[in-house]
């Protein structure tokens, strides 16, 4: 029973981070009809402005905020001087696109920084907490739940409540209608690349000292996680890819707590076929057709 | 210019010189020219082909013109970005309505609005608008997809108006509409040119609804403009009619 409720929390402390990365995809699947495969290198870009910054300075808070500021301009940077210019005829050219930013992003950081491991270091203390004789959930993972809980009511607050977030769905629905009704279409894709990748930044922020540490290829598992998620919840839902997140942490925390954690990288691939098997459009797909 | 409808005397709102435009190689458009009144209601008419949507497409930026000029009110609007056309007060209601199917009644409203400064009075014109349109006041919440195709026409018209546009273009308003709810549209087209000055240019394959709303008439065949005058008078230029518009 212990072991069981310390891999639930394990689990959705996983969970959390790829539905974060897994939200990032859905943003720009909806808003580009792209999924970009380059997010987890973009996201490892701007952990090492981080640890740059925190290198310098001493304080992990600043390199946060670095990362998350280099995460939102990477993405704007990668829609309006490279995205853009991709003919969309073929869903393929995207995604060859991605792969080829993904080879350039990681040869430089390699370098840039290097290509061995980096300790990243923490605000917490990732000693799980007793509680009631269960060690059962770090400082740490607390501070995971909460950022993830905080930025995902941000960006619902921005996409359901704001002006700017109307537009941006407009803009992904309808970029036609949307510029005859003043839409600057073009800034609003801008804008949804640059939060997509700033979400990942965060992911990555979270994550990587949780793993091996900070490498060029330190997304690389991630994202195939992260991308199961956003397959299992439906790529159009971003309510489907938390939930996904959260199924997908909580599967890897229970094979590689029970069944040993060479099988977790097997896990992934068989959630992600049955998924597609049983539901490919995603659990969360609506069930109607969407276009009218 | 040839001869124009009785409302020449505010001046031109809209003027089209020599137009020419279309898709790929081939214009659809061979110099097209047309200019409609301020405060006045213009149908442009035409079998299927004629270049009616193209034209509209054209003055709405959407479609890029090989030659000619648009002038709105006096001002060249060549090179003047689609998303910058709606501040110059032309709001263009497309073919088959664009009402966004995934956002509500109320939002999709609120996105006609968004562009103004003044929010204050585009809040004062969305409530209008839920005055203008019963039905879509009790559907606020709605999705756009969940609508009839007369709310959706409901819908795209009072979005524009929320704009509070100098003109209007209407792509095909009749289109798979009853003919009541046809019939309440002109009416409302009228009302606001009389009460608010509003000029509209509307294209129709519903001749006769179209005929009878309008002020003035403009045939067109093959891409090109082949008699603009009253409408009235094409009402009743019965080898016009039997000609160009089989009725």
């Amino acid at each position: 029973m212990e072991r069981f409720v310390f891999l639930t929390f394990d689990g959705l402390s996983r969970g959390a981070v790829y539905a974060a990365f897994a939200l990032a995809l859905v943003l720009i699947w909806r808003a580009a009809r792209i999924v970009n495969f380059a997010q987890g290198a973009m996201a490892v870009a701007a952990a090492y402005v981080a640890y740059s910054v925190t290198a310098a300075t001493g304080s992990y808070w600043l390199g946060f905020l670095a990362a998350l500021a280099a995460g939102l301009l990477l993405g704007a940077v990668v829609d309006r001087a490279v995205m853009r210019f991709v003919d969309h005829t073929s869903p393929l050219n995207p995604v060859i696109v991605a792969l080829g930013l993904v080879l350039l992003i990681q040869a430089v950081l390699g370098m840039i920084y290097g290509n061995e491991f980096r300790p990243a270091g923490t605000p917490f203390d990732r000693a799980a907490l007793t509680v009631g004789g269960f060690a059962v959930v770090s400082p740490y993972d607390l501070f995971v739940f909460a950022t993830v809980g905080l930025m995902m009511v941000a960006l619902a607050w921005i996409f359901a409540r704001t002006p700017v977030g109307l537009r941006m769905r407009a803009a992904a629905f309808a970029p036609e209608v949307s510029r005859l009704l003043g839409v600057n279409v073009g800034g609003m894709l801008a804008l949804g690349w640059a939060l997509a990748s700033g979400v990942g930044a965060l992911a990555a922020m979270l994550v990587i000292p949780t793993e091996l540490g900070l490498h060029p290829n330190a997304m690389d598992l991630v994202f195939v996680s992260a991308f199961t998620a956003a397959v299992v919840g439906g790529l159009d839902s971003p309510p489907g890819a938390v939930v996904g997140g959260l199924v997908v942490g909580l599967v890897l925390s229970y094979v590689s707590g029970y069944a040993g954690s060479d099988l977790t990288p097997l896990a992934v691939l068989v959630l992600l076929l049955a998924v597609l098997l049983v539901r490919p459009g995603g659990l969360f797909a609506p069930v109607t057709a969407r276009r009218v | 210019m040839s001869e124009q409808g009785g409302r020449s005397d505010a001046g031109e709102l809209l003027t089209v010189r020599g137009l020419v435009a279309g898709y790929g190689a081939a214009p659809v458009l061979h110099e097209v020219d047309l200019a409609v009144p301020a405060g006045s209601i213009a149908a442009v008419v035409g079998a299927n082909g004629a270049g009616k949507s193209t034209l509209l497409r054209a003055l709405s930026g959407m479609l890029r013109p090989v030659a000619g000029q648009i002038l709105l009110a006096g001002e060249d609007l060549r090179g003047v970005p689609v998303e910058q056309l709606v501040r110059r007060g032309m709001a263009h209601v497309p073919e088959g309505r664009g009402v966004i199917g995934e956002l509500t009644v109320d939002e999709n409203l609120r996105l006609g609005g968004l562009w103004r400064r003044d929010r204050a009075d585009a809040g004062r014109a969305r409530d209008e608008v839920y005055q203008l349109f019963e039905p879509l006041a009790r559907r606020r919440q709605h999705l756009g997809h969940q609508l009839s195709g007369g709310e959706r026409q409901m819908l795209a018209l009072g979005r524009a108006l929320v704009g509070r546009p100098r003109l209007l273009l209407l792509d095909e308003p009749s289109l798979g509409l009853a003919p009541r709810v046809v019939a309440q549209i002109m009416a409302l087209l009228r009302q606001l040119r009389d009460s608010t000055g509003l000029t509209v240019l509307l294209v129709e394959q519903n001749v006769r609804s179209a005929l009878s709303v309008a002020d003035q008439g403009v045939v067109m065949a093959l891409g090109r403009v082949v008699r603009a005058a009253p409408a009235e008078r094409l009402r009743d230029d019965v080898d016009l009619r039997h000609a160009y518009l089989g009725f």
